[in-house]
């Protein structure tokens, strides 16, 4: 019998620790107890799974403390019947079992900071029938067949750039992996790292085979300690183990390893602004050409791929490229993770073959919205992507198609949206930060995301005029032309697909000076209905601004004038009298 | 207004850094991110120190520091809330949660509380987007966040400290 209690970020941010800890406490027996990483089912954390003597599983869900003595006292009596009402219902359970996890598959299965888990579940085998069966062609041949493209955002063919960084000339070669997911929304990459950390190592050894590289580096964004503190363990287990550092297995292949934290900066996840952050310097993105496959960290030939892509190549080298390009379309092959969040329902991480659609995702697996409210739109691909509307939910999950609505494929963020989000306060959200991460090198990027920044605020804030939506139309795709970097050629990406699928909303905000999903404060009325206010005079003591006035019993009004539209008094009415318009 | 970067610094809390990575070439972020953890920010003769023993002039220190926003130049309050400002913190509303902060400690972005208990940062997204809206004070993740929970959560690092 094991009892595992999911710790990834998600879930010690609900409280997972804690349950652990209390679960310890009240054991007998605490050898049973071990953790495991993220799930991937973060609508339901803290999570506990208890596999019985034949590895039968029971999943329990929104475990807390106070259910901790419980558990413990079932596992002691051999009864588990008592902890039917913590079990995973069976809908809850479908969002696992339509998945088809590749890149995630040792995900919440084996405990991260113990490499023999990895090892018994063919972990490092991959490597080993790289080093001694096949040469660094045979390798890229294999990735060419399975037809694994860059899961990063731009979904390059990866054997093309393992291919070039191999053809390049020189002895000093480096294999990066680029763990600085900034996308707002997106944490695929943090879940691999902190969950299956050798999984990614060994990727990236075999990556570093291929092309020739004796140096391997993760470069991971400040803002996940637990990952580079599971990564940093991970990486001493395999030095101790022989599969990093010299003469590999006992090959002539030697690499060593080395992680570089970042310092917060979102464009430091373009690939040369990555070179230029590990050089020490500023992360302001270099011309391309030279790639940097041929001139990269220090100018030399280097190879930088996402986490993602490195964690589907053990899983190709061992089950062979055609199974993997078996799965999805014709342009995409293979499975794509997604962080599905905002308003739906089922939260977390969605792994899937290619080829399945946007409403398979958000309905199918992620149950649908809310609250039952409706669907408005889904965010695809963070500050680079576009916003994807209701009657595009048939499109398929596919680098073309998804790139053909405006928006993309992106690194797997997936916000969902409800009628109650403002469309035009979703673009200047991320014109704010895109306006504040560019590097400021080419003027493209740093003064257009300013301008288009001041106009969308403009706009929100009630003050648009007449050809603010055609002077954005121009800036963007002034700035998509202009730009040097990827964070400013995409940059007009969310405002160009909220113009184009949601105009009318920017309308009312000029023309009508509204706010249709009724979040731009500064375009809400609020007043008080006559026929519901009982004159209780709440609302007034709590009002700031002191604009509301009336007698007691008798029915109160708000000075617009004065109303800050702070929204105190439609939180505090007992009578749902305050309205919003 | 005291300023707070003139004050005097122990620098040889650096000279263990530096022995190990003043020859390295392109540590310079690491460095600093080193100095960070020992003084808490990035105060003005740490900047020279650096630039010093590395043989980089202060300017290019300061550029390199000033463009990444984990370095502070500026002591932070015992209490650092990092509020996510990711996208799916921003849509379930990390905008009621900044209010209820400053409604509650009176500070805005970057402030720190008279006491020196609390400073609030708005942070890039924290990757814990299920959980949204999400905050993390010091090493400690807080998700699923409302305005009433938030207050709790300070009210009770106050009376920690009584």
């Amino acid at each position: 019998m094991r009892i595992v209690v999911g710790q990834g970020s998600c879930g010690i941010a609900a409280g997972a620790e804690k349950v652990y800890s209390a679960i310890e406490k009240h054991l007998s027996d605490k050898s049973v107890l071990s953790i495991t990483g993220c799930i991937g089912m973060c609508f339901l954390e803290p999570i506990v799974d208890i596999y019985d003597d034949e590895n039968k599983l029971l999943r329990l869900v929104k475990v807390n403390e106070d259910d901790a003595e419980k558990i413990a006292e079932a596992i002691k009596c051999g009864n588990l019947s008592t902890l039917e009402n913590l079990k995973i219902s069976p809908e809850d359970e479908e969002f696992l079992n339509k998945q088809t996890r590749i890149a995630l598959r040792h995900c919440g299965l084996i405990n991260p900071e113990n490499i023999e888990d990895y090892v018994s579940s063919d972990g490092y085998k991959a490597l080993r029938k790289v080093l001694e069966t096949m040469s660094p062609e045979d390798v890229i041949e294999e990735i060419k067949v399975s037809g694994l493209a860059g899961r990063g955002g731009a979904g390059f063919p990866t054997w093309f750039k393992w291919n070039a960084a191999r053809k390049s000339e020189g002895n000093e070669k480096y294999l990066i992996c680029n763990a600085d997911e900034g996308d707002p929304g997106a944490f695929m990459d943090r879940a691999v790292i902190e969950s299956d950390p050798h999984n990614l190592i060994e990727g990236m050894l075999i990556g570093a085979y291929a092309i020739g590289a004796k140096e391997a580096v993760v470069y991971v964004r400040a803002e996940y300690p637990l990952a580079i503190i599971r990564l940093e363990k991970a990486i001493r287990e395999a030095e101790e183990k022989g599969f990093i550092g010299e003469n590999i297995l006992g090959s002539d292949f030697s690499c060593s390893f080395r992680i570089k934290a970042g310092a917060g900066a979102f464009v430091c996840g373009e690939e040369t602004a990555l070179i230029e952050s590990l050089e020490g310097s500023r992360g302001m993105p270099r011309l391309k050409p030279p790639f940097p496959a041929e001139a990269g960290y220090w100018h030399k030939p280097s190879n930088i791929n996402n986490v993602e892509t490195f964690a589907n190549v053990s899983w190709i080298i061992l089950n062979g490229g055609k199974a993997f390009s078996s799965m999805g379309t014709e342009d995409s092959k293979g499975t794509k993770v997604f962080a599905l969040t905002g308003k739906i329902k089922r939260g977390g991480l969605v792994e899937i073959p290619m080829g399945k659609t946007l409403r398979d995702v958000i309905f199918d697996i992620g149950g649908g919205i809310r609250n039952d409210a409706s669907f408005k739109a889904v965010q695809m691909g963070g500050p680079s992507g576009g916003c994807i509307p209701a009657e595009l939910l048939d499109t398929v999950i596919d680098y073309k198609k998804l790139g053909a609505t405006g928006a993309i494929m992106g690194s797997g963020g997936m916000v969902v949206m409800d009628e109650n989000t403002c469309m035009v306060n979703m673009a200047k959200f991320f014109l704010d930060f895109t306006a504040k991460e560019s590097c400021g090198k080419c003027v493209h990027c740093r003064i257009g995301t300013k301008r288009m920044l001041e106009i969308l605020t403009r706009i929100v804030d009630g003050e648009g005029k007449e050809g603010d939506i055609e002077l954005l139309e121009e800036l963007c795709y002034g700035i998509k032309d202009g730009a040097l970097c990827g964070l400013g050629q995409t940059a007009p990406n969310p405002v160009l697909t909220t113009i184009k699928y949601f105009r009318d909303e920017y309308i009312s905000h000029i023309n009508e000076k509204k706010c249709p999903a009724k979040e731009c404060t500064n375009l809400l009325t609020y007043s008080i209905n006559p026929e519901k206010c009982v004159g209780c005079s709440l609302c007034s003591k709590k009002c700031p601004a002191d604009a509301i006035s009336g007698e007691i019993k008798k029915s109160f009004s708000i000075d617009t004038e004065k109303c800050i539209k702070c929204g105190q008094c439609k939180s505090v009415c007992r009578f749902g009298a305050v309205e919003v318009n | 207004m005291s300023c707070c970067n003139c004050r005097k610094n122990d620098l040889s809390l650096l000279d263990e850094v530096l022995e190990k990575y003043k020859n390295v070439k392109g540590s310079l972020i690491t460095v600093l991110q080193k100095a960070q953890e020992i003084y808490g920010y990035l105060p003005t003769d740490v900047i020279y120190k650096i630039a010093e023993e590395m043989n980089l002039t202060p300017a290019k220190v300061m550029g390199v520091a000033t463009f990444y926003t984990q370095f502070r130049f500026k002591p932070v309050g015992k209490y650092l809330i990092m509020l996510c400002q990711g996208t799916a913190c921003h849509v379930n509303g990390s905008e009621r949660i900044e209010k209820a902060i400053k409604d509650e400690l009176g500070i805005s972005d970057g402030e720190t509380t008279d006491d020196g208990l609390f400073t609030l940062k708005n942070v890039a997204c924290l990757g814990c987007c299920s959980l949204s809206p999400v905050m993390m004070i010091n090493e400690e993740t807080y998700g699923s966040l409302t305005p009433e929970k938030v207050k709790t959560i300070i009210r009770n690092l106050k009376e920690g400290e009584k």
